[in-house]
Parts: C-alpha cells; sequence; structure tokens
C-alpha cells in the first residue's frame, strides 16, 4: 500500500533509521522527511524537509506529495531529552497538528503509523506482569511524561474513530537498547556499576534499536490496524542485566526516599527521569504476541538484545572518538543529488528518473 | 497491499520460546534461588519440622494448567511453601506451582525480590490467566487471602468467606480443572493471639499479629514455627467445562461452586480433624 511516505521526525534517531531503511525497497516511490533539525544520518533519496509541525504547511506538502503513508515518530519518551515544555508541545500538540494536516475529505492519507510507547502504561506496584494491548494502566499517569503519551495516544484513537477508513496504527514500543541509542537506560547500563533500589529486583524488556526500525518498517509496509505492543521476547531482571553485563550490581539507591537520592545523584551528574523512577522499583513488561501474531520481525530477545549491549560497552571505551558523526550540508546533499555534473549510478538514476 | 502471512489467532502459538541459558524466568522466578530454598529450608521444614503426610497426590493433573485452591492460615504462613514441595517430592511429574501473592509484597522492599524469585506471582487475574491458559501451568491461590491469614487461633479451621468467587471465573475462563486442597497443621505451627491495628499502620506491614516468637524476637520471629504436624490432603479436581460455553456470566454459579469448593474444604478438614490423634505426632 505504502508509496509515498511522509517521516515527521527526521532528525530524530528513528526517523533517520526507518528513511533508510525504506530507501532500499524500490516499491515505496518517495520519502519525504520533516523535521524542524536537519537529519543526523546519511540519506539517499529521501527529500528533507525543514519545518515543524505546523499544520497547515504540513497539509500543503501532504496534498503537493500525495502522501499516503504518514510515520509519525517524533514522540519523545525520554524526559531527560527535552524541558517539560518542550516535550508537551512535541508530543501532544505537535501530534495533534500532524492529525490535523492527515485529516480533511480531500486526503490522500490512507494509514498513519503512531510510535507510542509503554510508558502509556506506567509502572505501579497493582500492575499484571504482562500488559495486553487491552488493558488500561491501574492508576492516571503519575509523570508529566506518562501524562504526554496517554494524551497523545488519546489523540490519536479519536483520530482514528473519527476516520474508520484509515489505517491506524499505535505502537507502544518497548525501552530500546542498542550501541548508537541514548536513552537514560543506556545511561544507567553504562555505569562502572548498575545501580539499583535496595530490596527491588525490576524486570525489564529491552528492543534491539534495528529491531525497533524493523517493526516500524513492517507497520509501514503492511497493513496494522490498531494497537500494538512491540517489545522483545523475555523478559530480564535487573541483576541478571546486570551480570549479562558483567557488571556488579549495587543496590545502593534507599527502598524509602529514593526520589531525594536520585535528586542528590542528578547533581552529579547523572539524570534519571521520573518515569524511570517506579520502572526501577516495580519494573514491566508487555505481551509482545498480538505482534508476533501481525508477523512483524522481531530478531532478538531481550537477553540478546542486552549481550549485544554488553558487547558495544567492551568496545565502546577503545572506539571512543574514532569515527566522525555525520553532519547534514544541505549544499553538498543538494550537489550530490540533483548536480547534472555527478555521475550516478544505474539505481540512482533510474530513482531520480 | 502486501498480504500478512497465514497467521494462527491462538496467543498460545506465540508465546516466548524458552532461553536454556537462563535461569530465571519471565515471572522473575529463579531457579538458584529456589533450589537454594528448596533445599535448606523446605527439605527441612517439609521432612523433619512438618513431617509433611500427603494424600490424593495422583489427582494432581500430570499436564496442563489447573487451578489449586487450598486453606490459609497462621502468620506468615507455610502452607504454599510445603504444597509446592509436595508436589514436587511425592508426584510421579514434579511440576512447578506458582503462587498468587498479595500486590502488597511487589511493594515491599526485600519482599519483592524474593516473592517472585521463589514463585510468587502478584494476584492479577492477567497473570492467572496467562499462567492457566496461555502457559498450562499449575497455580496455587488462597481465596480466603488477608482473611485466612488475620484469623485468630480461636477461630483454627474454620473456613473465612472465599472472596467474591474471583478463582472461580479465573479457571473457568482458563477452562482448567479447580483442585481443592486441604491442609491441616498450619494452624498450630503458626498460631496468631491477637492482631495488633495500631502497630500494622505504624508499621506499614499487611498485618501485625502476636504469635509465640513474634513481636519479640524480631522479624525473623515471624518464621519461627512450632513443629506442627501437616497433613495435606489433594481433593478430586472439579472440570469447569461442564456448565457449557461461557459459564463465567453467570454470576450466580460462580458463587454457587465457589460455596461448593469451600464446604468440601471445610469438610475434608473436619475429616481430617477427626481422625488426629494429635496434634504434634
Amino acid at each position: 500500500m505504502a508509496r509515498r511516505v511522509l517521516l515527521t521526525g527526521l532528525s530524530s534517531h528513528w526517523g533517520g533509521k526507518l528513511a533508510q531503511a525504506l530507501e532500499r525497497d524500490p516499491e515505496i516511490e518517495v520519502i519525504v522527511g520533516v523535521s524542524p533539525q536537519d537529519p543526523t544520518c546519511e540519506l539517499e533519496r529521501t527529500e528533507f524537509v525543514r519545518v515543524g509541525t505546523q499544520h497547515a504547511l504540513l497539509r500543503r506538502i501532504v496534498q503537493a506529495a500525495d502522501i499516503d503513508t504518514v510515520v509519525d515518530t517524533r514522540l519523545i519518551v525520554d524526559s531527560v531529552a527535552a524541558s517539560p515544555r518542550a516535550t508537551h508541545e512535541n508530543n501532544v500538540i505537535g501530534t495533534m497538528n500532524i492529525l490535523a494536516a492527515c485529516s480533511g475529505p480531500d486526503s490522500p492519507v490512507r494509514k498513519v503509523v503512531f510510535k507510542s510507547s509503554a510508558h502509556y502504561y506506567g509502572s505501579e506496584q497493582d500492575d499484571p506482569a504482562f500488559f495486553t494491548e487491552s488493558m488500561r494502566r491501574p492508576h492516571p499517569p503519575r509523570t508529566l511524561l506518562e501524562k504526554d503519551v496517554v494524551e497523545a495516544e488519546g489523540a490519536v484513537a479519536s483520530f482514528a474513530e473519527r476516520n474508520p477508513e484509515l489505517t491506524v496504527s499505535i505502537l507502544r514500543f518497548a525501552n530500546g537498547l542498542g550501541p548508537t541509542l541514548h536513552t537514560s537506560h543506556s545511561a544507567w547500563l553504562s555505569l562502572p556499576v548498575v545501580p539499583a533500589i535496595l530490596g527491588f529486583d525490576p524486570r525489564y524488556q529491552f528492543i534491539h534499536e534495528d529491531d525497533i526500525v524493523g517493526v516500524l518498517e513492517h507497520a509501514t509496509r503492511h497493513d496494522l490496524d490498531g494497537v500494538y505492543n512491540v517489545a522483545a521476547d523475555g523478559v530480564l531482571v535487573l541483576s541478571e542485566i546486570a551480570s549479562l553485563l558483567g557488571r556488579p550490581l549495587a543496590p545502593v539507591l534507599p527502598p524509602w526516599g529514593t526520589g531525594l537520592a536520585l535528586a542528590a545523584l542528578a547533581r552529579t551528574g547523572l539524570k534519571v527521569p521520573p518515569e524511570m523512577h517506579s520502572q526501577l522499583r516495580y519494573g514491566r513488561a508487555i505481551d509482545n504476541r498480538k505482534l508476533k501474531a501481525a508477523g512483524a520481525p522481531l530478531r532478538s530477545t531481550t537477553r540478546e538484545t542486552v549481550s549485544a549491549f554488553a558487547q558495544h560497552l567492551r568496545v565502546a571505551a577503545v572506539k571512543r572518538g574514532a569515527s566522525e558523526p555525520y553532519q547534514y550540508e544541505r549544499e553538498v546533499e543538494e550537489f550530490l543529488r540533483y548536480s547534472p555534473s555527478v555521475r550516478r549510478a544505474d539505481k540512482t538514476a533510474r530513482l531520480q528518473g | 497491499m502486501k498480504s500478512l502471512p497465514a497467521a494462527s489467532t491462538d496467543p498460545r502459538d506465540y508465546l516466548p520460546a524458552i532461553e536454556p541459558e537462563r535461569q530465571v524466568t519471565d515471572w522473575g522466578r529463579s531457579e538458584r534461588v529456589e533450589g537454594l530454598m528448596d533445599r535448606t529450608v523446605y527439605e527441612f521444614l517439609y521432612h523433619y519440622w512438618f513431617r509433611c503426610e500427603v494424600e490424593g497426590i495422583e489427582n494432581v493433573p500430570a499436564e496442563g494448567g489447573a487451578l489449586l485452591v487450598s486453606n490459609h492460615a497462621g502468620a506468615l504462613p507455610p502452607d504454599a511453601a510445603m504444597i509446592t514441595k509436595a508436589i514436587k517430592e511425592e508426584h510421579p511429574r514434579p511440576r512447578p506451582l506458582h503462587l498468587t501473592v498479595e500486590h502488597f509484597f511487589k511493594g515491599y522492599p526485600g519482599f519483592s525480590m524474593l516473592v517472585s524469585k521463589i514463585g510468587g506471582i502478584p494476584a492479577h487475574p492477567a497473570n492467572v490467566h496467562r499462567l492457566l491458559h496461555d502457559e498450562g501451568q499449575l497455580v496455587l491461590v488462597f481465596p480466603e487471602g488477608r482473611k485466612g491469614t488475620e484469623k485468630l487461633y480461636k477461630d483454627r479451621y474454620r473456613l473465612r468467606r472465599f472472596g467474591r468467587g474471583g478463582f472461580v471465573e479465573a479457571a473457568m475462563r482458563a477452562e482448567v480443572p479447580i483442585q481443592p486442597v486441604a491442609v491441616v497443621g498450619a494452624e498450630e505451627a503458626a498460631p496468631v493471639f491477637a492482631q495488633m491495628t495500631l502497630l500494622k499502620r505504624l508499621t506499614g506491614l499487611l498485618y501485625f499479629p502476636i504469635t509465640p516468637t513474634f513481636p519479640h524476637f524480631g522479624l525473623l520471629g515471624m518464621a519461627g514455627y512450632l513443629p506442627a504436624k501437616f497433613r495435606i490432603r489433594f481433593l478430586e479436581p472439579i472440570p469447569t467445562d461442564q456448565w457449557g460455553p461461557e459459564p463465567w456470566n453467570d454470576r450466580g454459579l460462580i458463587q454457587n461452586v465457589a460455596d461448593d469448593v469451600r464446604a468440601r474444604i471445610q469438610d475434608e478438614l473436619y475429616d481430617m480433624l477427626a481422625h488426629r490423634k494429635s496434634v504434634w505426632m
């Protein structure tokens, strides 16, 4: 179905990776990436437009490029990444704007893929051991980020209700982990010891960064209507993760007054987002069987994901600073793509034609 | 649109594969910790301290899910551990038993780690359903719940109300039999003489009992058991597929079945008590 794809958040980790993955598929004719920032990875044929989430502008792009599939990968799922205000602006207002750009009787959009987060479920004492898609969180959200995720998803769900002829996929991703992904959890697990709350051994599920891209790609190419949990097979406890990483588990955080201790820790530079506090205490796991039944590719289990991360950590100290990060230079990119002086390989020429 | 591969809709086909390198299950149950407890504490209690006597072990199904329902008593009750050990020791095909515990334990430091490592799972209907229906495991519930452990010594062997029949509904939905279990001995092993409501509030514990060893010997005194003789009887399983499709919509039926299970266990307890010559031998 998907032929002409619009990607939001091209500069985000997922946006870029997904664009690279979709570029390899010749059936996809057009990939337009929008983002207020420059892309952070090399792209061959993805068109980059520097635009935020202004719905009037987006709508013009959607109409002009006859976009049939919109993939929204912008959601901020780590509250350390941006200020609460910017997070809210991006997650809630941004989502509403993008949905507004897709709606309308003359809209060419047939499918919307929304990258959500398992933070939708939160992490509480009376949680089920495995959340399924039909479950709601037992208590209202406790942190701003969780509140934003719930609100954004609510907007997408009501959009799906108002447009029953559209395929709307909501993908609730578990915590991601991988060598190129920087999150609060990867920072936590990169410490020389793995800190834990005394007396707690939370259950964790991680999904490999490549699998995140794989699932997004699968949802772009196939029609997955509705809500899907996206997580790797297998649930590890934190002590198991520490032993896979080859690092000692240090139960240094007090079980009472954990918030204060973490606030003190933030002073030393290790910021732990509030939504991670409850995960370190109660853990969380989601049931991925609906996704597996839909044929989505999941190559790594949680254990394999953590092992791969451990391998990355072992060489990271040696490899530090070895490779230059990619920098987007608009003029160079445009020259390489459009100048008649550039000799292109057949494949690229055909795609240009 | 690309067509999706022909997929089955049974969620049981998509359970994660078992990774043999792992020693902890997805539920957080640890082979190592459980094995250690089993070889030391349970072994001693089962064989030497409580000298457990087991009847009707052949009633425990050798495969597939089953919901074990038992009476429950005493401060920090040893009955769950002894039923687990009985299946491990006496059953021709030993199987792990999953014990449903209150959500309280997940929030209390220390307990939170230990309880899940030795096979406790939070008593959430979704957890019970996944274990019984999808994974085909044995699950043990105490429908009396906290009302059983709060019970004083003077009320021994008088079963409390069996909740609201939630366990019956769980077994019906999972299409597994209900297996009543009667345990004699736990009431004398850990008698509760009084409950201190004020101290319970101050400590944030589930309950604050006065027993022969608690609180004057500290928290460890909770596990200070008297050497009462244990007798465990596994009764005939009650199939839950005898009431037609979707029997859980009939609240009256659920309540009747719950009362029936409760009556069976109660009768069995009276019978066992009548034949018991000594509490200790």
